[in-house]
């Protein structure tokens, strides 16, 4: 590709337990979970009681402002618990599986026939409409709109993610539906984002009426905001939708056969890991039913996602909407003398030059979830944007957003950025900042403020 | 190892809230963080961290300083030798005059700062912040030896609690705490801190009382002690019998640390090679000390060569240490270029044109310090003007 666009800032975290390219265990669900946290902004309505019986595809959560959004239970089975949080903040409906799974019809629908509102419709009431992001802000995408372009990125280079080559080998012909859908609810086109060292290697470059575009670089190339920011950057006032090729694959899968099909290949990877493999699992997978991939005895996180943005979900935990990775990590709460005096660290890995692991590049380290030292103010200011190749400040969007300053976000760029587009600031800083969060906050302010 | 551990554990619970020496929690904690990496864990976002934090940071910065420090204990000693003729001194003697002299100053520099840092971590709750590692190693350096230490202690406090302290800390403060306390000496105790008799160990006792550490036959005919800066010109030079490679290896007269320029080159390859410092600000402050030092070749205001004021004064060590300070520089890549700039090109027309002021370094990286916001501001509002018409293009 002669327009290959290089992104020169970035970072590949050298950690271990990548997942090796086979199905290793077929994950038979017991309880699932149907979880709203997983969603920003969504405030859930409850649709089933504990008892009902449901089948895969069945209406569990609808969100209050937008009642036409639902969320779906991915198996059938029994609602066998209601999980709240303080305030009874709703966290998560159990839903036990039967062992036989039925499934909703939808009816298998062909996408070229079908308008943009059946389109639309049929999404919505399979319970995938909240698979669709919208930006600025990470928002469930608002049914009502038409949003500027459609963007996907056909890979993804967060640490030990899940292979997309690998992982949806089977359902290129569901994206292909999928991308032929979501073209017909925007007028600018489904923009598909491939790396350029492995273009001719992925069979995604094969998929028809998309917007190609080709990215190489460290990791958050295969970010999809930092895509955007070098496509087309988000000004204000516009929206654009985000889809991941997990979620493609969901709703191909729906217009093809009928169903909704939450079954997923997952990553189980991290450095605590036994035998780091892809299962063939669902949505809303318990933990536990990773049984012989973690030793029972060690202090671990679980992770649903990568180790830079996904959720501490622990062992009781279930997997989130959109993930397809699980990471398993050490606990890392432990003293370590001396730490930050020695000359070489030779078990710990640093992308600052103060350490000697540059003359490792090879190496990939057992990392645990310490902090490494103690939280700071701002000192060191020129680490962040070597880690993140986008046309923003992100010290002073970050300080805005910690002064809660919304014209000054506003000017600086929060409309083109997610926490996981900082999340690599967030793993260099020295300085031991929540950064993440501090995006976090800094786009729930813009949200209320701005409606 | 696992010994010290034990014995950590079990004094920690006497410093925690509710223990009997509950209120020295924040000192407690630094001495502990000090020994051990604590075992804190991620509470949110990414999971897994970096190994580097800002006591690594520092201490590269401190490591960088070493070279310098270690040369300005042999200069002071070798300047006394030579302000009195001592012929018989050999290295050794040297080096302990040397030690003799700064050792004094580290300590009231280390002792008031941190006492000043543990205080008002106490207060606020914080754990204490490492930034003064940096500041009281490099305070010492940029004063004239003989300093007496009761200023320093005043001059160091002032700087800790007014220039950083008020402002919240390390990260927070404007100017550079280190310069911050030369400025407050330079312009409370102005006869203390300028003249030719203040930079070399043991003058300014001997004009006083006829004493000094060892004093031989007293001040050897034709001494001067006045640093190059004094009589810039070619044959105030030659007079004072001071070369290029003099100043450039560092066998002058002036403050502690700023005199060699290779041992400040040696920290310099420190914190360019670890990353810890800007190599855009060095750069840009040597092409702007050379612009403006060849601009008053040109037209005459000396009659040397651009290249000479790098060598002389603080030039070298200012902009290799203080401007770039993360804090209080500039903080936008296209500014850092600004920045630098101007601190040369200002500390070199300073010591051209100003009669007044035969030193400008320590003064145009105050005043930088004070207009890198909005060095930071401009550059800012270019960028995103610039990006607005790329966007109504496309």
């Amino acid at each position: 590709m002669s327009n290959n666009i290089y992104l020169k800032q970035g970072l590949n975290i050298p950690i271990n337990g990548a997942a090796d390219q086979t199905t290793k265990k077929v994950i038979v669900p017991d309880i699932v979970a149907v979880k709203p946290t997983d969603f920003r902004g969504f405030i859930p309505k409850l649709l089933v009681r504990e008892g009902d019986k449901v089948l895969a595809g069945t209406p569990i959560l609808a969100d209050k402002m937008s009642q036409s959004v639902v969320l779906t239970s991915p198996v059938s089975g029994t609602v066998a618990e209601v999980v709240r949080g303080e305030k009874r903040k709703l966290l998560e409906v159990r839903i036990k599986a039967d062992e036989k799974q039925e499934y909703v019809d939808f009816g298998v629908k062909k996408v070229a026939d079908l308008s943009k509102d059946e389109i639309k419709d049929a999404i919505l009431k399979a319970g995938l409409w909240p698979a669709i992001v919208q930006r600025p802000y990470g928002i469930i995408a608002n049914p009502e709109i038409s949003p500027k372009a459609i963007f996907v990125s056909a890979f993804n280079t967060a640490p030990l993610a899940a292979n997309a080559e690998f992982a949806f080998r089977d359902d290129f012909e569901h994206i292909q539906t999928a991308v032929n859908a979501l073209g017909k609810l925007t007028p600018g086109g489904v923009h598909f984002s491939l790396n350029e060292e492995n273009y001719s290697g992925s069979p995604f470059h094969k998929i028809e009426n998309v917007i190609q575009h080709t990215f190489s670089g460290k990791h958050p190339a295969g970010n999809v905001g930092v895509q955007i920011s070098h496509i087309s950057p988000i000004k204000k006032g516009e929206t654009v939708w985000t889809v991941s090729l997990l979620m493609l694959a969901a709703i191909g899968k729906l217009f093809n056969t009928g169903k909704f099909d939450a079954s997923r290949k997952v990553a189980i990877t991290g450095p605590k890991a036994i035998g780091p493999c892809y299962v063939d699992a669902i949505e809303g997978m318990s933990i536990r039913d990773l049984k012989g991939f973690f030793n029972e005895d060690e202090n671990l996180r679980f992770i649903s996602g990568d180790p830079l943005t996904g959720k501490n979900v622990g062992k009781d935990g279930f997997l989130g909407f959109f993930d397809n990775q699980v990471t398993i990590l050490e606990e890392g709460n432990k003293f370590e003398m001396f730490g930050w005096a020695k000359p070489v660290r030779c078990s710990q890995f640093s992308s600052s030059r103060t350490y000697f692991s540059w003359l490792t590049p090879k190496k990939k380290y057992d990392m645990d979830t310490n902090l490494h030292g103690g939280e700071r103010a701002f000192v060191l200011n020129d680490v962040y944007g070597k880690v993140l190749p986008m046309d923003i400040f992100p010290v002073f969007l970050l300080k805005a957003c910690l002064a809660g300053d919304i014209d000054k976000m506003e000017k600086y760029g929060i409309y083109e950025v997610l926490e996981e587009d900082f999340a690599l600031c967030e793993y260099v800083c020295p300085s031991k900042i929540e950064i993440q969060q501090i995006i976090s906050d800094g786009i729930a302010l813009m949200m209320k403020e701005m409606c | 190892m696992n010994g010290l551990r034990k014995i950590v554990d079990k004094i920690k619970p006497t410093f925690e809230k509710g223990g009997k020496l509950g209120f020295l929690h924040s000192t407690f904690d630094a001495f502990e963080t000090f020994l051990f990496v604590p075992d804190t864990v991620t509470r949110k976002g990414s999971h897994v961290r970096d190994c580097v934090d800002l006591k690594r940071v520092m201490i590269m910065v401190v490591l960088a300083l070493v070279p310098a420090m270690l040369f300005g204990i042999w200069n002071t000693g070798y300047q006394h030798k030579l302000a009195f003729g001592l012929t018989d001194w050999g290295f050794w003697n040297m080096v302990w005059y040397g030690i003799l002299k700064v050792v004094p100053l580290y300590l009231v520099s280390y002792i008031v700062g941190l006492a000043i840092e543990f205080t008002s971590a106490q207060i606020k709750g914080h754990e204490v912040n490492e930034g003064y590692l940096v500041s009281g190693m490099l305070i010492p350096l940029i004063v004239p030896v003989d300093v007496p230490l009761w200023m320093l202690a005043i001059a160091v406090a002032f700087a800790v609690i007014i220039g950083k302290e008020v402002f919240g800390g390390t990260g927070m403060n404007i100017w550079n705490p280190a310069l911050l306390a030369r400025a407050f000496l330079f312009f409370s105790y102005p006869s203390k801190m300028s003249g030719d008799t203040v930079w070399t160990g043991g003058v300014a006792r001997w004009a006083a009382e006829g004493k000094a550490f060892q004093c031989g036959e007293g001040l050897v005919d034709g001494f001067s002690g006045a640093t190059p800066l004094a009589h810039a010109s070619m044959d105030g030079l030659a007079q004072a019998n001071t070369s290029f490679l003099d100043m450039f290896l560092g066998t002058i007269p002036g403050a502690v640390g700023e005199t060699s320029a290779v041992a400040i080159l040696i920290g310099a390859v420190i914190l360019l090679w670890t990353g810890v410092a800007s190599w855009k600000i060095m750069f840009s402050s040597v092409l702007g000390g050379l612009a403006i030092g060849y601009l008053g070749y040109a037209v005459g205001a000396t009659d040397l060569p651009g290249y000479y004021q790098l060598v002389m004064g603080g030039f070298l060590f200012g902009t290799v240490f203080m401007a770039t300070d993360p804090v209080t520089s500039a903080q936008t890549e296209c500014g850092k270029w600004i920045y630098g700039f101007l601190i040369g090109a200002l500390a070199v027309t300073v010591r051209l044109w100003n009669p007044g002021y035969p030193e400008g370094m320590m003064l145009a990286i105050l005043l930088m310090n004070t207009f890198a916001p909005l060095i930071d501001h401009y550059v800012i509002e270019f960028s995103l003007k610039r990006k607005a018409k790329k966007v109504t293009i496309a």
